[in-house]
């Protein structure tokens, strides 16, 4: 059966008839896992997934969007800052092209950090002083500074990060691990996706529902967005003058007619149906219950820093995002918005990590000491770096970064990954990628490889191709930074 | 319709399969039906037409290469195919397992089989002109409406399978209607029908739906999705576009059945037919739906590919259902399509006269075509001529004005206030030493007429300035002004500058900024200790303009005055910290500031000691020009004559000024009125085509320029008619030919697909040889025929299957029967399927009398949570979604604004897709988020509050026929008794329930905007609204049955 023919194969029937074969299975143990979720909410994905044993069960991917400087953060170069104000030689810049904000610059004075860097942890990665709580976990995680992508924009280039092409119309990474290995949490959805923007800042770049959405694989397995307000998932309140046990009553009335239906037309998607309201009305508990922080104790939230008491902050949804991981959700999007700095990038970056610092450090630290941290993936970065040098005026505090992606600094932790590694070097300049270099398809293969998937198995017949979330080129998951 | 030697070849062996299942035991196998797949699937990618990724020089895709090494036909132990397939070696097993193909054994043995047999090939069916196939014969044709009854039924009595009964009425009437206009019908149409026992009654009714304006909304609403149309760019900041006119183009050519061929040829090349209607233009907007970029920063080019690429894919894929993007960095990988074909392909688009990337400060860009209406025009008309009457009263009011200062010398003087020196800047100037006060550093200076007089020129470089040493720096505390008439040629230059070169930059000054603004600095020490004052408008280029800038001694940015033309400028302040001294013991200095110049005229300089008010500098300015008019105003050129009037307007306080100001209102009226005009955006062509060139593994920077490439169709097809050039109005022709082997047959394929849910070829959206086989081929081709012969009639199509007995069969199945056939292949039953997203919602409203029915105009914005766009934006946005308000909160859901970054959120969750990109297929998708919207959203909880509102308005007297009522108008049959039952005793329960409970009815009958029927007992409307929302949420309202 061919994976591509979605269209009706979501009823019980046609998965058992079509036995164990391509979507029809796939779909069988989703419903299968829905319609069974109170006696067992384990596993059920695709057939053969994983395709090796995992060392992460979960994902929680903390998107920094609008792409943060590698040069505030993690990939030191003390080499730049005798060469301040020189112009960036050809012979590094290589005629690369640059976007149309600095294409034009007459010229491209070099911008050292003004932040200084130590080295931390047993392992002695070179930390910015900007990131003091991320320093201190460095021995758990492994950062790669060879990163490096194919776009050159924001939108194309968070698209390409997201769903491996830079056009609009793929599965997100969250949909494809949905529709590979399923749901373990039956009451919640596999695929969460979390919000944040910096506090009264207007200027960031926007983010789009395409970041989390199904591409071309069925709808049921995009990402479902959890709000800060009183609606965390879209209608799930029951609206005023309901009572519970009216409620309970149109629900069981409602299953007692579809019931009837049924039995008349034998068309099993009216059973799913039924199982479908049973689902949402358990989910009316499930999610409240998961974002209502009251029951967390006092050292827990000081661990995130005070912003977590802010719904909606980057703190607070990082603490969301242990409670679902908790809670087997099985992957976390969270996206912080703010990291375009064009201009004044010394002030800007400051306060975007002061915002972001703590609550990441906190995540990680929390999760290790529930013993969460080994099976979970947790990813960190942007969706490109930034120039070498300075886009607009450079003065002695003031300057800015034009997009680059030639190379930038991500890193990871937990399940399968090995902490207190630096990966990849980039030249003095870091313009180029010089060893170990990353493209985001290895990127997001060493992601899949850690859930157990092999990238290049995990794919659907799409337009007459086989389509996966790392391209047709040859990629390879980062081995150097897997335990 | 392909190449005559490729045609031949396939002709000889034309067979179609029989049917679509599997080869069982003792059946012969089939190529197209058993092998094609297989082959193609685990083999072609390595040994097929992708010259570059091919292994071993081996092509599986070609029976003549296939044949001459790999497989000895009738030998399955000679055949190195077999041999390879069948190895217990790893090095020589294929599939290889790196490439994560594997055959299992089932699959090997088929192969075997065939091979044994022969090997027979087929041609790929689809690649093929359809030929009517002639009816089959079939043993019991009772029942039988026509021919598509033979062609389902020939196989269906094959495995001894019968048809399901002909449909209840109720059932039918309603499945149709879905059908043919997405909307159900009213309880007066059921009732008609189901009394209506002419044999008649079912084709009338299917007439009168085909005729109703709600049918071509409704099949629009699919094409939109093909044509991925939206209301936005699509791309990060995501701004409106206005592309409706091409919607309601659409919705208009349905309801007027213009033939599908016309219907294509317009809407690809509209703008090539001889003189082309507005209407045609319009329709052309098809191929500017695609999502475009604006990000800052993008490059021209690269997304100029990029639409072309989608306007590509969407082509072929709407109207060939062929997946061309496959092929835009190398050969397909399974289809005969090259690199090369997809570039030909990429040219019919190259010719567009369009920029990659597209602005952010405008809705639409162009091309484009402005769609004033016949009242519009007149409007617009109307402002001509009064704007024409304007002008001339002012231009006569300022002749006289001017021929009053020269004739009579009649200077409307007010006071001028008294300079401290002033500077014409006449004969007095001399080179190096000049007057005592000024003076030009070298050469000859020259003059050129000014507005006011000879005025001397300044070329922009390092000594072409005037020093003025007779004026002292002024200080922070000290006030002062100085007027100035200049004409730059040129921007991004000093006009006067009293400030040290270097150091500290002290001193104060005046730039002309690139932008084209003014500044003027004040400086103790720059940038912490000085004051920057900037105007927001800018001075023109090229012509004069007088300037004033003035100082009142504050040491505040605000107390800078900068005036163009007499009026104050609004200020933009930068630093503004002034502390200390800003004087300096350097002349002032025309024409430069350290190391700026200008270029371009100036005259009549003066300088004052003190602040000037805006009266002041209004006077001075007269003061000027009547001194200037004093001389030969006759002799003046025209255009200085002109200019000069222009500035007694700038400056007069009377008549001439309000004549002005009447001529300024109505010119942006009309403006304002022009811009509300809505415009569509086209496609049109660059008199020069660019060049097309194949693009090195899909890269826009890496044209392969050793060979340019013209416009054409894929070369395995038959090449267009040469009778209109390598463009796309022949690529449209092309598309329209009769013998064309795939448009006709994807067209019917997928409005068959609308109707049963699964197209004859499941893979709506792929006709190649990767194709899903057909499931009753020769229905295919026989529909395809008659689409064709009736003239491309679509209402004819869909009568011709809605009148099918397949159609009509009830839908009502047995478990056994669903277990044999789930997804209804062999069509033994009628489609029982869930509506689409726009249908759930728009049956939700019309069932509860919400609906508004009205035809196209701009997208409108129904509920939606609020917060959901913000949520997302960034720092440049279209602002929140704000409801629409009221008849256009209740449209039908195909007008929804279509915001592509952020889809209308219950459209999204019922499986709509984003309309970033060509769709043609929807998945059908059953969620709990799906309950969720139709248990909570306040679309549905209004819908039930006004179905309940009907229920006992309706309903008559007792609470069984009100139920009855909105169960009938729910689900479009009668409850049966126990329904009833299960629905009277929840009746019963939620009166209690709202009885005692004020408060709780209020606020189940507050959702929604409209107001409640506040004849009716709230407590009882409650509960009759709870009981539509159990109604509503059922799911058979919620299926076409």
């Amino acid at each position: 059966m061919d994976p591509l023919q979605f269209t009706q194969l979501t009823n019980r029937r046609t998965f058992l008839h079509n036995g164990g074969v391509g979507l029809g299975a796939t779909a069988l143990s989703m419903l299968l896992t829905q319609s069974t979720a109170h006696a067992a909410p384990a596993g059920a994905g695709l057939p053969g997934l994983p395709h090796f044993p995992p060392t992460a069960k979960r994902v929680i991917y903390l998107f920094q969007s609008g792409a943060p400087s590698q040069f505030e953060t993690f990939d030191y170069k003390p080499q730049l800052v005798p060469l301040r104000k020189t112009d960036l030689p050809d012979s590094v810049r290589m005629g690369q092209r640059l976007t149309g904000m600095t294409a034009f610059q007459k010229a491209f004075p070099v911008a050292p950090s003004i932040y200084n860097f130590q080295q931390h942890g047993a392992s002695g990665a070179w930390i910015s002083e900007l990131l003091p709580h991320t320093a201190q976990i460095v021995d758990d995680i492994a950062i790669v500074r060879s990163v490096h992508t194919e776009a050159i924009n924001h939108d194309p280039a968070i698209t390409f990060i997201q769903t491996g092409s830079q056009i609009a119309g793929r599965p997100s990474m969250g949909a494809w691990v949905a529709y590979g290995l399923g749901t373990m949490n039956a009451d919640l959805p596999t695929f969460v996706t979390l919000i944040s923007r910096p506090e009264g800042s207007p200027g960031c770049q926007p983010l789009y529902d395409r970041l989390w959405g199904s591409g071309f694989l069925p709808s049921r397995y995009q990402g479902v967005k959890l709000r800060s307000g009183n609606d965390p998932v879209l209608y799930l309140k029951t609206p005023d003058g309901y009572s519970p046990e009216t409620r309970r009553r149109m629900l069981d009335d409602i299953a007692a007619l579809n019931r009837l239906t049924f039995e008349r037309s034998a068309d099993p998607e009216v059973l799913t149906r039924i199982e479908q309201y049973e689902l949402a009305f358990r989910m009316q508990s499930a999610v409240p219950e998961l974002t209502e922080i009251e029951n967390e104790p006092k050292h827990v939230l000081e661990k995130y820093g005070p912003d977590v008491d802010r719904p909606g902050s980057y703190a607070r949804n990082c603490l969301l995002a242990r409670r679902l991981i908790e809670r087997d959700v099985r992957f976390v999007q969270l996206y912080h918005m703010g990291w375009d700095h064009h201009g004044d990038l010394p002030d800007r970056m400051k306060k975007q990590c002061a915002a972001t610092d703590q609550p990441s450090a906190a995540l990680l630290n929390d999760l290790k000491e529930r013993g969460l941290l080994q099976d979970t993936l947790i990813i960190w970065g942007g969706e490109f770096g930034r120039t070498v040098y300075s886009q607009g005026t450079l003065t002695e505090t003031n300057y800015g970064r034009d997009h680059h992606p030639r190379c930038f600094s991500v890193w990871l932790a937990g399940g399968g990954v090995q902490g207190g590694v630096t990966h990849g070097e980039t030249d003095d300049f870091s313009y180029n990628v010089v060893t170990d270099p990353v493209h985001i398809h290895d990127l997001n293969a060493t992601v899949l490889h850690c859930l157990g998937i092999d990238h290049k198995r995990l794919t659907v017949k799409n337009q007459g191709l086989d389509v996966g979330l790392t391209g047709v080129e040859e990629h390879h998951p980062v081995h150097g930074i897997l335990s | 319709m392909m190449r005559s030697d490729t045609l031949l070849l396939l002709l000889c062996c034309c067979v179609w399969p029989a049917a679509s299942l599997p080869a069982a035991d003792g059946d012969a196998i089939q190529f197209n039906r058993d092998i094609r797949r297989l082959l193609f699937d685990r083999c072609v990618a390595c040994h097929g037409p992708d010259a570059r990724e091919r292994q071993a020089d081996l092509r599986l895709d070609i029976e003549e290469e296939a044949k001459t090494s790999a497989i000895v036909p009738g030998n399955p132990t000679e055949s190195e195919f077999i041999r390879r397939i069948t190895s217990d070696d790893p090095a020589e097993r294929m599939p290889p397992e790196t490439s994560g193909k594997t055959l299992n054994a089932e699959e090997i043995d088929l192969l075997t089989r065939w091979v044994a047999a022969g090997a027979a090939w087929q041609p790929h069916w689809a690649f093929l002109t359809p030929v009517r196939p002639p009816i089959p014969e079939i043993d019991d044709p009772r029942g039988v409406k026509n021919g598509i009854d033979d062609f389902v039924r020939a196989p269906l009595a094959q495995q001894g399978i019968a048809p399901s009964p002909q449909a209840a009425p109720e059932q039918l009437i309603r499945r149709v209607s879905f059908d043919l206009t997405g909307l159900p019908p009213t309880i007066e149409e059921i009732d008609a029908f189901v009394l209506d026992h002419s044999p008649e009654a079912y084709e009338s009714l299917v007439d009168r739906l085909l005729a109703s304006p709600r049918y071509g909304e409704h099949l629009a609403a699919g094409w939109m999705q093909a044509a991925r149309f939206a209301d936005s760019n699509g791309f990060q900041n995501d701004f409106r576009r206005e592309q409706w006119p091409w919607r309601d183009w659409v919705i208009n050519a349905f309801n007027n059945n213009m033939p599908f061929d016309q219907f294509v040829l317009e809407q690809l090349a509209g703008d090539l037919l001889p003189n082309p209607t507005r209407d045609q233009l319009v329709a052309t907007g098809f191929n500017r739906n695609n999502r475009t970029v604006t990000e800052a920063g993008s490059i021209d080019e690269e997304w100029r590919v990029e639409n072309n690429v989608d306007r590509v894919e969407t082509t072929c894929t709407v109207f060939l259902g062929l997946t061309m993007g496959c092929s835009r960095c190398h050969d397909h990988k399974y289809d005969p399509l090259t690199q090369k074909d997809f570039y030909r392909f990429f040219g019919f688009f190259d010719a567009l006269d369009e920029k990659g990337v597209y602005t952010e400060t405008r809705g639409n860009v162009p091309p484009l075509v402005a769609l004033p209406t016949p009242e519009n025009e007149e409007r617009l008309q109307e402002f001509n001529r009064q704007i024409a009457a304007a002008d001339a009263t002012l231009n006569a009011l300022a002749q006289a004005a001017m021929d009053r200062l020269f004739f009579i010398g009649d200077i409307p003087l007010k006071s001028a206030p008294e300079p401290t020196i002033a500077f014409p800047f006449l004969e007095t100037l001399t080179p190096g030493a000049g007057s005592e006060t000024a003076t030009y550093p070298a050469g000859e200076p020259t003059f050129v007429e000014g507005l006011l007089g000879p005025s001397l020129v300044l070329d922009g470089t390092e000594n072409s300035h005037v020093t003025l040493t007779g004026i002292a720096s002024p200080d922070r505390s000290t006030p002062f002004a100085y007027s100035l008439w200049v004409r730059p040629d040129g921007r991004n230059s000093a006009i006067l500058g009293q400030m040290e070169d270097g150091g500290q930059s002290r001193g104060w000054d005046t730039l002309l900024l690139k932008d084209g603004r003014l500044k003027v600095h004040l400086i103790h020490q720059y940038p912490q200790n000085s004051l920057e004052a900037t105007t927001k408008t800018t001075l023109p280029n090229g012509e004069w303009s007088h300037i004033t800038v003035s100082y009142d001694g504050s040491s505040k940015a605000a107390g800078v005055a900068i005036s163009i033309n007499g009026k104050p400028a609004e200020i933009e302040v930068g630093n503004d910290q002034l502390t200390d001294s800003f004087a300096v013991d350097l002349p002032l200095r025309l024409g430069r500031r350290s190391e700026m110049f200008f270029k371009g005229a100036m005259s009549h300089f003066a300088w004052f000691d003190r602040a000037l008010t805006s009266d002041e500098i209004l006077a001075w300015i007269q003061h000027d020009l009547g001194r200037a008019a004093q001389n030969n105003v006759p002799e003046w050129s025209e255009a200085r004559q002109n200019m000069f009037k222009k500035f007694l307007i700038a400056v007069d306080e009377g008549e001439l000024q309000a004549a002005q100001a009447q001529l300024d209102t109505l010119r942006k009226e009309r403006a304002d009125y022009d811009a509300a005009i809505p415009t569509v955006m086209i496609m049109k062509d660059r008199a020069e085509p660019r060049p097309t060139y194949r693009l090195d593994r899909g890269a826009y920077d890496d044209p392969d320029t050793s060979e340019q490439l013209t416009p054409a169709v894929p070369t395995v097809f038959a090449p267009m008619p040469a009778e209109y050039g390598p463009n796309r109005l022949a690529l449209a022709h092309w598309i329209i030919d009769r013998q064309n082997p795939l448009t006709a047959r994807v067209q019917v394929n997928r409005i068959w697909q609308r109707m049963f849910g699964v197209g004859i070829v499941k893979s709506s959206e792929n006709f190649g040889v990767q194709a899903d086989p057909p499931s009753h081929p020769e229905l295919l081709d026989w529909l395809a025929v008659e689409f064709m012969e009736s003239g491309w009639n679509l209402k004819q199509l869909q009568k011709l299957i809605v009148m099918s007995a397949t159609y009509q069969q009830s839908s009502d199945a047995t478990p056994a029967a669903v277990q044999a056939d789930p997804e209804n292949r062999l069509l033994a039953r009628g489609p029982r399927l869930r509506l689409s997203a726009e249908t759930v919602r728009d049956n939700a409203l019309a069932i509860s009398g919400l609906l508004t029915e009205k035809l196209g105009g701009p997208s409108v914005k129904p509920y939606q949570p609020a917060g959901l766009w913000e949520e997302l934006q960034g720092g440049a946005n279209e602002g929140p979604y704000v409801l629409s308000e009221g008849e256009n909160l209740y449209r039908r859901s195909l007008y929804t604004n279509r915001k592509r970054t952020v889809p209308h959120t219950t459209m999204s969750t019922f499986d709509a897709p984003t309309y970033e990109y060509c769709t043609v297929k929807r998945s059908t998708t059953n969620t709990p988020l799906q309950a969720l919207a139709l248990l909570n959203d306040v679309t549905y909880l209004e819908a039930a509050r006004k179905l309940a509102e009907r229920m006992i308005v309706e309903g008559g007297a007792d609470a069984a026929s009100r139920v009855t009522l909105g169960f009938r108008l729910a689900t479009g049959r009668r409850p049966a008794e126990e329904e009833l039952d299960i629905l009277t005793r929840g009746l019963n329960a939620y009166l209690q329930q709202f009885d005692g409970d004020e408060s709780a009815a209020t606020a189940v009958l507050a959702q929604g905007a409209s107001d409640p029927n506040a004849a009716l007992p709230r407590a009882k409307l409650a509960a009759y609204t709870t009981l539509a929302g159990i109604l509503l949420n059922l799911d058979e309202a919620i299926i076409k049955p």
